[in-house]
């Protein structure tokens, strides 16, 4: 490794040798030392760590113990360069706390010297966290000290120190905040931290005249001061209103890079409550006439990525935005040229107005800002002038790097959505740069935007498909030949002619690599099932057979059992034309937990347990993970999947906690959780003082409710929470014990309780409600110590009651609901009417029965078309009783009329694998 | 002629070895809380300060009959004292800090002082020991600590001295590192 960085280095090589130096670290041990010849070599040693060479733990220790003997020497340079490498070596040689005293004598406040701010800010590196605390009486006077890079020092050093030991670094939220109102600075101090205040000044422009300081320490303060109040919106709120307000007090920050660091506070303060939205924004708004460029850039930015920003809200920020982009410095045209290509994702109609700048910048020779310019014409333009921007566009796709190339594509990807009658235009570039040179990344993009226009625009189909055939004759990438294959399996068969693709996937089998050949074989076998001609089954299964023969095990299996599927169409309609997938999550789980339990491993693996979702929704979940340049395609196209996507992540979310829950030993013997509520019910208002939710896990023979409790008030802190829980009398639960939270204050966030009751008879679904009390001991916080104080007093605070019902018995799975409904016609089966006086429309009902039920609506019936006459079909499985070892399939016909005088009739048909689920699912209306 | 010319440099610079520039390299190690700390600046500055266990070590320059000592006074908590080897090397002399009245640890302090002089880094470099806080009630004199530390058998081919002190009254330092001057300078 080091070698070839010497071939690099070349001459330089030997200069900059590991062992070379670790041999000449010598010097360090000489007596008297020379200061200069120290100084040389420590410069040597940092260069190296810099470059990015490894030195093991003896190495680093030997140099270590080395440096520290350079103490003797009072030389600042030599000291200074000391605290730089003792920084660099801290986190990798042994013992470094052997620096503790040598460093705790530099920092002393009586000591003038130049290197007092080094020290303090290697201490930070050393320390452990018993020892904070003995340096806290320091730290306290350091952050609030005159000299601008002292008190720099010391508040980036808290924010280090912050995760070793947050509850000491809290208490100093005063000086720092003293920090940030500092005004004055002395000129001794400057002077001496010239070398630090010279880059915090770097992007100030004007502020050396006004005052001899950069003022940088308020940026370092306000990001301790955010470090400390994080987890307490209030504050944070409070803090931004207060720096922020366009009162007598402004100005109070002074260095632009805290004001930047304000504007992301208060964009994120807005982003969490709306309340204060409007004046934020106003704050915001102002800031674009602030005199620095940087703090003009960051609140037009925050601004238009502000969420849901209306077009309303940008006149302005564009305004300046455009003025930005004739300035003659490249970093500011840059910024605002990207800030507005983001924005034209959005709202490309606010964007439009400046695109006469937008075409200046497109022979920018700054290639950078040239792409973005015209990436975002790409996305303001009209159909007219496309043509002519793709013309400009494929000039300088040579000249440009992959990560802009990929910004190009997903531009292009999103216009072929918006002007679909520009397809071919677009694909042929597509399909030209696809045959450039370029990495995995850049090809990836561009075979997804093909893959989009194959999704979304039927007339390009056959092209597409064309280009992409010729794309894998001559591919690097398995993974890309992968999914071009497997789409190949599912578009081809649809096309008008598809026997021509077969020739381009065979090719495949006898050319490529074993995982290429056998995603081919798979596609080659759906032409085989899907098309309706028995030659082209029997040309399939030739080249299949032929396929048996070769090398790779995977390759020869699926095509051994594609042979079977062909000639069996039964086999067809599981393996090749099933709709539906396992949810991938809650399947993953399951085997991690199986696998991890021995006394499972005497029977199978049960599959049927594990809830099934469609195609569809999975794959609409894979594309919400995706980047968001595809939300541009999000208003276009209709999104009927959204409710089983909804289904999909509150499966995720059931699988975090079954992890959680394994944390606690009292639930150990329990067993495995069968089933979690998928959303937590909130028992409380957001803005109450203390926030409570619920959410209910069924066991085996218990029923546990997890209580996520958390204290808004930050002057307080809770001991021995626990919820109080009286069940309705018929519940047929007996309560067993309350896990309750030790301490709770503002600061941590977010506490658990958990109630657990047995199920008195497990082979049935115990229901009820309960009413919730939150009980606990209330501490006040001693404002000096920060301390609770001793005595606290019993409290109770009473929250709206929680339902346990049939819902929370049963989990959404997909099926396909005619067959399956035929195929429970011999089993348990119950139908009732009911009048649903509540629901004043279909839709409402719809919604309220998938509500309380919680199964999946199927084929799109969650919507009602007929204002009178609607059927909805819903599915599930329950989970086990006593008496079964698996979840059990429950369907349920809705079918449901409406008349204005007498509100919603339902009848309500069950069918169920057995008669308590279907029993189940009718006691629940 | 080059021979000779050599060690007439080599004459006028152990003249001048005791000059402004040239110091001496003092290792001061003892168990914790032997005054190691407070000798120290006693010595530098002739200020008792208050002090907190040294994790680590303090280097300073003390200048003593117009001679420059650099006092390395090393931590000597157990957590520390694996590490002293560390800075042996370029060792001119040894002061070794005692408490004597804390007797309970005279065998530990015994054993690290002679696991110490048994490096060949140390080899005959003089050891001053200080038998410090003479001060306090119950205290061995220095003779007592002397006896119990065993030296005058085993050290043949080194200097030692076994010195009564008080650091924070400052009897005894200097009577000390007058010693130190003479014992170097032979």
């Amino acid at each position: 490794m080091s070698f070839k960085k010497d071939e690099e280095a070349g001459g330089m090589s030997f200069y900059h040798d590991k062992s070379t130096i670790l041999q000449e670290a010598r010097v360090f041990n000489e007596s008297p030392i020379s200061p200069r010849k120290c100084r040389a070599l420590l410069t040597r040693i940092v260069y190296l760590l810099y470059v990015g060479e490894t030195f093991s733990t003896q190495e680093a220790t030997t140099l270590f113990f080395g440096v520290t003997k350079l103490f003797q020497h009072k030389d600042a340079a030599l000291r200074q360069m000391v605290y730089l490498v003792i920084k660099e070596l801290s986190t990798i040689a042994e013992d470094v706390i052997m620096v503790t005293s040598s460093i705790m004598k530099d920092m002393q406040p009586n000591l003038e010297v130049v290197y007092r701010p080094n020290a303090i800010r290697a201490l930070a590196r050393i320390i452990d966290a018993q020892s904070v605390q003995s340096v806290e009486r320091f730290f306290k006077s350091a952050l609030v000290d005159r000299s601008s890079s002292i008190s720099s020092a010391s508040l980036v050093s808290s924010y280090h120190l912050f995760p070793l030991s947050p509850s000491i670094i809290k208490r100093w939220s005063n000086e720092a905040q003293e920090a940030v109102n500092a005004k004055s600075v002395s000129s001794f101090a400057s002077s001496a931290s010239s070398y630090l205040s010279g880059g915090g000044s770097g992007g100030s422009g004007g502020y050396q005249a006004v005052a001899s300081s950069s003022y940088i320490m308020q940026y370092h303060a306000l990001g301790l001061l955010y470090l400390i109040r994080e987890k307490d919106r209030m504050a944070i709120t409070k803090m931004v209103q207060q720096l922020g307000s366009n009162g007598k007090s402004n100005n109070i920050i002074k260095n632009p890079m805290a004001m930047c660091m304000l504007i992301r506070f208060a964009r994120k303060v807005m982003d969490e409550d709306p309340n204060v939205r409007k004046q934020m924004h106003e704050y915001l708004e102002s800031l674009l006439r602030h005199k620095s460029e940087m703090v003009n850039i960051e609140a037009a930015r925050a601004i238009c990525e502000m969420r849901d920003v209306q077009p309303g809200d940008l006149y302005r920020t564009v305004a300046v935005l455009q003025l930005f982009m004739n300035s003659p410095k490249p970093v500011i045209k840059f910024a605002a040229v990207k800030t507005l290509n983001k924005l034209a994702q959005i709202l490309p109609q606010s964007v439009a107005t400046v695109n006469v700048e937008l075409e200046n910048l497109i022979t920018d020779s700054n290639r950078s800002i040239a792409t973005y310019a015209i990436t975002t014409l790409l996305k303001t333009g009209n159909e007219a002038s496309v043509d002519r921007l793709m013309k400009q566009i494929s000039s300088f796709m040579a000249d440009i790097t992959d990560e802009f190339k990929i910004i190009v594509v997903d531009a292009i990807r999103s216009l072929c959505l918006k002007f679909p009658g520009k397809q071919a235009i677009m694909l042929s570039f597509l399909s030209g740069v696809l045959r450039d040179e370029g990495g995995y990344d850049f090809k990836h993009a561009v075979v997804e935007a093909i893959f989009d226009m194959i999704k979304f625009i039927k007339d390009c189909r056959e092209t597409a498909l064309a280009h992409l055939c010729e794309f894998i004759e001559d591919c690097e990438f398995t993974k890309l030949s992968v999914r071009i294959l497997h789409l190949l399996g599912i578009e081809g068969p649809k096309t008008r002619n598809p026997t021509k693709f077969i020739r381009y996937i065979y090719n495949r089998v006898v050319l490529e690599n074993a995982v290429v050949r056998a995603a081919a074989v798979s596609s080659l076998a759906k032409f085989g099932v899907c098309i309706d001609d028995k030659a082209v089954m029997k040309s399939v299964n030739v080249l299949l057979r032929r396929c048996l023969d070769d090398v790779d095990d995977e390759v020869r299996d699926r095509a051994a059992m594609y042979i079977k599927v062909l000639e069996e169409k039964s086999l067809a309609d599981v393996f090749v034309r099933e709709e539906a997938t396992f949810s991938l999550g809650q399947l993953e789980e399951q085997l991690v937990s199986y696998v991890k339990d021995e006394t499972k491993h005497s029977s199978a693996f049960d599959v049927s347990s594990i809830p099934r979702v469609s195609k569809e929704a999975a794959a609409a979940e894979i594309a919400q993970a995706r980047s968001s340049a595809l939300d541009i395609a999000g208003p276009s196209t209709p999104k009927p999947e959204s409710s089983a996507q909804a289904s999909t992540s509150a499966e995720a979310q059931s699988s975090s906690y079954a992890s959680q829950l394994a944390a606690i030993p009292e639930l150990e013997s329990y067993g495995p959780v069968l089933r979690s509520s998928s959303k937590p019910v909130e028992l409380t208002e957001s803005e109450t003082e203390y926030v409570v939710s619920a959410v209910k896990h069924i066991f085996k023979e218990h029923v546990v409710f997890q209580f996520n409790v958390s204290n808004t008030i930050p002057d307080t802190v809770l001991e021995q929470v626990a919820v109080i829980m009286n069940p309705s009398p018929d519940s047929g639960l007996t309560e067993d014990f309350i896990v309750p939270i030790q301490s709770l204050s503002a600061a941590s966030g977010t506490g658990v309780v958990y109630v657990s009751f047995t199920r008195d008879d497990p082979s049935t679904y115990a229901a009820g409600t309960f009413s919730c009390t939150l009980k606990f001991i209330s501490k006040e916080i001693d404002p000096n110590s920060g301390e609770p104080e001793e005595e606290g007093y019993d409290d109770e605070y009473q929250v709206e009651e929680l339902d346990l019902g049939a819902g929370d018995y049963i989990t959404p799975t997909y099926v396909t609901f005619s067959s399956e409904w035929d195929k429970l016609a011999e089993s348990a089966s119950l139908t009732e009417t009911f009048a649903l006086s509540s629901s004043e429309s279909l839709k409402d009902a719809c919604k309220s029965l998938i509500e309380v039920l919680n199964m999946l609506p199927l084929g799109g019936t969650e919507t009602p078309t007929s204002n009178s006459v609607h059927t909805l079909n819903l599915s599930g499985l329950v989970i086990p009783t006593n008496g079964n070892d698996k979840s059990s399939k429950v369907l349920a016909r809705c079918r449901m009329t409406y008349s204005p005088g007498s509100g919603v009739t339902l009848e309500l048909s069950v069918r169920a694998e057995n008669e308590q689920g279907a029993r189940l699912v009718m006691a629940a209306i | 002629m080059g021979l000779s010319l050599s060690r007439i440099y080599g004459s006028l610079s152990s003249l001048a070895f005791w000059g402004k520039d040239k110091e001496v390299r003092i290792l001061m190690v003892g168990l914790d809380s032997a005054g190691k700390t407070t000798i120290l600046y006693r010595l530098q500055i002739g200020e008792v300060v208050s002090t907190i266990p040294t994790i680590g070590f303090n280097v300073e320059t003390v200048s003593y009959k117009n001679i420059n000592f650099q006092v390395w006074d090393l931590g000597g908590q157990s957590s520390i004292r694996p590490y002293w080897r560390c800075y042996y090397a370029n060792t001119q002399a040894i002061i070794y800090v005692i408490d004597s009245s804390d007797v309970s640890r005279l065998p530990t302090s015994r054993s690290e002082l002679l696991t110490m002089l048994s490096e060949d880094e140390l080899k005959s470099v003089p050891v001053l020991v200080f038998a410090n806080k003479q001060d306090v009630e119950g205290a061995l004199s220095p003779g007592e600590i002397s006896d119990k530390l065993g030296l005058a058998g085993q050290e043949k081919g080194r200097e030692w001295s076994v010195r009564g002190s008080c650091a924070t009254k400052g009897e005894g330092l200097e009577e000390g590192l007058d010693w130190l001057v003479n014992t170097i300078q032979k």
